[in-house]
């Protein structure tokens, strides 16, 4: 049984349309990621799926009820905020006691909960603090216990991220990824992050202005997308795309090497001028244009520097590069994946 | 190099006389004010003396006499039982308006929003004709519980204007999270953003008691017995005997009634400017 | 799932969520102050538009119509007419003067020196103090025997006694009395919105445009003065709309005198409709006020919404 499941929901501000119709199924324990640009809907949708927003049409399913005239405290959902939302005017006790106190459990209840909830997230000793004194990591930990200690059948997360800098990033994403697995919360998180979504999701929800394009996991995401637009959106540096035969060639820039690295596969051979290069230290990133196409459109390959010297990649030259034909993808003219040639 | 440039000694110069030159047109009055209710009569009313100090000893005998001769006690008392009133009511009526129209998005809310903030515009010298007989219709005539009924006119529209400015420089995730935590609508208003929002609550009760201290035309078309008169119609106004003015009296009563205000807007100043251009700027 | 017992979640029953309608929620809570306005400022509003167009008096208390009469009967007395020019030279004057005294006051505080904070609280003063308290103390400083202004003149030996200007007595002297009272209560109120309004302009565009070589007046007057206009405009509507409808300064200084020089429209509209009991010609005389109140406050609206950055 899905533990979050919506149908065709669609929302509309003034006439203009936020959300297209998105249907989407998420079961018992899955860590889904709704991924996508800002503007393209998600935050909309994941704030209609929590009740603070009101769909236009469209069905919302939490637990397998239908939960389109509930307010958020009956839809048996948590949230998580940008910025965490914790009470600046209650201690971390009560911060994480106050879902308990609206419910109108008992005390010695409420008190057992919380225990537990901060034992589970090591925030024991910062029980009597107030949300000021807290470091970021901490108060992530606080927003988590408070939104566990309900036992909530769905954790909703709004780039919660956001606003920490790089540094913090990939230890808070270790931390949430973590905490979903060991306590197996069905969980939505947005984020506009490709890399948060390929490190953390078990599927992704790739949306685009108002609709899913494609929604798989990360690996179905990042080599079989679905369109241009997932394609293009996932991976750094995005996916080469030229223009060919009333369609359009994909490749990727890893997948973009000089021929002589390419040894046994069948493979597409392309004359590759050098423009210039980074070196990034893990990687050489090569900009340039091929030949028999758009000489304006900037082709990246991304080279490993152990095997490619850099005397070997001067700009002005031209070179012999090629990619595995498995690892090109044909798209149709309207940018739609079609089947291999 | 010591020498310092005459262009800067002039630019000085002229700077604190600026500086000066406001201080002296905006305090003089005060300080007159100050003097005045401290100089004794014969000291006062002599056209040969110094007016800017003393000539004579200081003398409290124009306090004394505001408060054992004249009404001044009362009115003082008057006034508080008139600001407190108008206070409750205003918070009551104008809080919950203010937090529906801030966090009521779209034109609806801003198009009301705006039209309250109009009725503030409305002069009372032209709303004190007919109010004079609404007044008269609930039999509250020439007494102080008409301004009661009368100030929260001007004080709601600019309470509301006030605390919308505020409640939205509030983020709405705190709101948001009580929601999804199990309060209602209702809930989250009380227990997080009337809490969270106490400085610009007490801001607003500041000015509405000022607001109220300040009124002239209200209190002098409704009211006219000496005894229900708030402070600041009767130093104005009843400090007279025939055509004498008791001006030592008179300064002393508005120097005690001007105190308590203008501390009140110094330390309250910025906020009041936080929630003014909150509002205004959008 | 990790969990320590039952949920918590209680499908709660359908009809308990009134309070968490929005649409429900927001009208009751905005219904009290509406309310209010409705019945205390609108429903007196069109009682004194019906006052205007009757025959009412308290003596009298006819509700009969008599059209535009009473507009005529004022229109055509000398006194209301002076009534009216006094009105517009009363606002104007002391307007421009607040606002002169405002925007360079504004500059002087913006500079930090020592005592700053002291002597802002001194120049809040004239707005701070009840107007009435105000007016006294400067009717005081403007007595036709004991004025300080006078004594001082007279000690630096600008004027001999027996030419003392009687500030109250003489018709354009009262005029240009109760102007400058008035500017003088409206100037800190001006500073204040001019050092809100310089404050807000963000730091970049001000270095921005020192890079780009703007000297200090031209900084001024080519950045700062448009930035600011939004919310000088605003100020400017509230000055306006409270000067314009003022009885209190020329109550208290003049009683509208000498021989009506310094009248204004609120002042007039009270001893016609209050003192003497003319409700209906006194209705009439404050309604001229409103034409000139809508003016301002739709071009003032107006000029705000175009000018949004």
């Amino acid at each position: 049984m899905a533990a979050v499941l919506t149908r065709d929901i669609v929302k509309k501000f003034a006439d203009v349309p936020a959300v297209n119709g998105i249907s989407l199924n998420v079961p018992d324990g899955e860590f889904m990621v709704l991924l996508g640009p800002s503007g393209c809907g998600k935050t909309t949708f994941l704030r209609i799926i929590c009740g603070l927003e009101k769909q236009t049409s469209g069905e919302v399913l939490i637990g397998g009820e239908i939960v389109n005239d509930m307010p958020p405290r009956a839809r048996g959902v948590a949230m998580m905020f940008q910025s965490y939302g914790l009470y600046p005017h209650f201690t971390v006790r009560n911060n994480i006691a106050f879902p308990l106190r609206t419910q109108k459990v008992a005390r010695a209840e409420i008190g057992r909960k919380v225990e537990w909830a901060s034992q589970l997230l090591g925030i024991g000793h910062l029980l009597e603090r107030r949300p000021r004194q807290l470091s970021g990591g901490e108060r992530q930990r606080v927003a988590l216990a408070r939104a566990l200690v309900r036992e909530p059948t769905a954790l909703l997360l709004d780039e919660p991220l956001s606003n920490l800098d790089a540094k913090l990033r990939a230890s808070a994403r270790l931390e949430i990824k973590q905490f979903q697995q060991r306590v197996g919360v069905t969980t939505i998180y947005v984020t506009h992050d490709q890399v948060e979504a390929m490190g953390m999701g078990d599927r992704i929800a790739v949306i685009d202005r108002g609709i899913v394009r494609q929604v798989g996991t990360p690996s179905e995401i990042y080599d079989d997308p679905a369109d241009r637009f997932v394609a293009t959106f996932v991976g750094t540096p995005p996916m080469n795309i030229v223009a060919r035969s009333g369609g359009y060639l994909g490749f990727r820039p890893e997948n973009f090497l000089p021929r002589d690295m390419i040894n046994g596969e069948a493979s597409t051979e392309f004359q590759f001028r050098v423009d210039r290069s980074e070196y990034l230290g893990s990687e050489r990133i090569v900009y340039g244009a091929i030949e028999g196409f758009d000489p304006d459109q900037v082709i990246t390959a991304k080279l490993p520097p152990a095997h490619v010297a850099e005397e070997w990649i001067r700009p002005g030259e031209w070179h012999a590069f090629a990619v595995r034909n498995s690892a090109l993808r044909n798209f149709d003219k309207d940018g739609k994946r079609s089947s291999r040639l | 190099m010591k020498r310092i440039s005459t262009v800067k000694i002039l630019q000085e110069t002229s700077f604190y006389g600026a500086v000066t030159f406001f201080f002296v047109l905006a305090a003089f009055p005060f300080y007159w004010m100050l003097i005045t209710s401290f100089k004794e009569n014969a000291d006062l009313y002599s056209v040969s003396n110094i007016p800017f100090w003393f000539n004579a000893p200081p003398t409290l005998e124009h306090f004394r006499y505001l408060f054992e001769k004249t009404l001044f006690a009362t009115w003082l008392l008057n006034s508080f039982i008139i600001g407190l009133c108008v206070t409750a009511i205003t918070l009551v009526t104008a809080l919950p308006a203010a937090y529906s129209l801030a966090r009521m998005t779209g034109r609806n809310g801003e198009a009301l929003g705006i039209g309250i903030f109009l009725t503030y515009l409305v002069p009372p010298t032209l709303l004190f004709l007919p109010l004079s007989r609404v007044v008269a219709e609930l039999g509250l005539q020439n007494s102080m519980w008409s301004l009661v009924v009368v100030y929260p006119t001007f004080t709601i529209p600019f309470c509301t204007w006030l605390m919308m400015g505020f409640f939205k420089a509030m983020p709405p995730e705190i709101e948001e999270a009580a929601i999804v935590d199990g309060c209602s609508l209702f809930g989250a208003f009380v227990k997080m953003a009337i809490p969270l929002s106490l400085p610009g609550i007490l801001t607003v009760v500041i000015f509405t008691f000022t607001l109220t201290l300040q009124e002239f035309v209200y209190a002098l078309t409704f009211v006219s017995s000496s005894a229900e008169k708030p402070i600041t119609l009767g130093v104005a106004t009843d400090l007279i005997r025939g055509d004498i003015f008791f001006w030592g009296e008179i300064m002393a009563g508005a120097l005690i009634a001007s105190i308590p205000v203008a501390i009140a807007y110094n330390l309250f100043l910025d906020r009041f400017i936080a929630g003014i251009t909150g509002g205004a700027i959008k | 799932m990790v969990t320590i017992g039952e949920s918590v979640i209680r499908p709660a029953s359908r009809l308990r969520f009134i309070l968490d309608r929005r649409d429900v929620l927001g009208s009751f809570f905005v219904a009290p102050a509406i309310l209010y306005v409705l019945l205390l400022v609108g429903v007196p509003f069109l009682m004194a538009l019906y006052y205007s167009v009757s025959a009412y008096t308290i003596y009298d208390p006819s509700w009969s119509f008599v059209g535009l009469e009473n507009f005529e009967d004022i229109i055509d007395d000398p006194v209301f007419r002076q009534t009216l020019y006094n009105t517009f030279i009363f606002t104007f004057g002391s307007q421009i003067l607040g606002l002169i005294l405002g925007k360079f006051g504004a500059l002087v505080l913006l500079r930090r020196f020592p005592g700053r904070g002291f002597v802002r609280a001194m120049i809040i003063l004239p707005w701070a103090v009840p107007i009435a308290l105000a007016t006294v103390a400067w009717q005081w400083m403007f007595d036709s025997l004991y004025s300080v202004i006078n004594w001082t003149l007279i000690a630096l030996g600008i004027v001999a006694r027996s030419d003392a200007p009687n500030w109250l007595g003489d018709p354009t002297l009262a005029m240009l009395s109760v102007i400058v009272v008035n500017a003088w209560r409206f100037f800190p109120f001006a500073i204040v919105i001019f050092l809100a309004g310089i404050t807000a302009v963000p730091q970049d565009v001000l270095d921005a445009a020192t890079v780009d070589g703007a000297g200090f007046w031209r900084r001024n007057y080519q950045i700062i003065v448009p930035m600011i206009l939004p919310i000088v405009a605003i100020g400017l509507v509230f000055g306006i709309v409270f000067t314009f409808t003022d009885l209190s300064v020329v109550f208290l200084m003049t009683m509208g005198g000498p021989v009506g020089a310094t009248s204004v429209l609120g002042f007039q509209g009270f001893q016609t409709g209050i003192v003497s009991g003319d409700v209906s010609h006194g209705a009439a005389i404050s309604l001229f006020m409103v034409p000139v109140l809508l003016v301002v406050v739709i071009a003032m609206l107006r000029f705000i919404r175009r000018r949004e950055i």
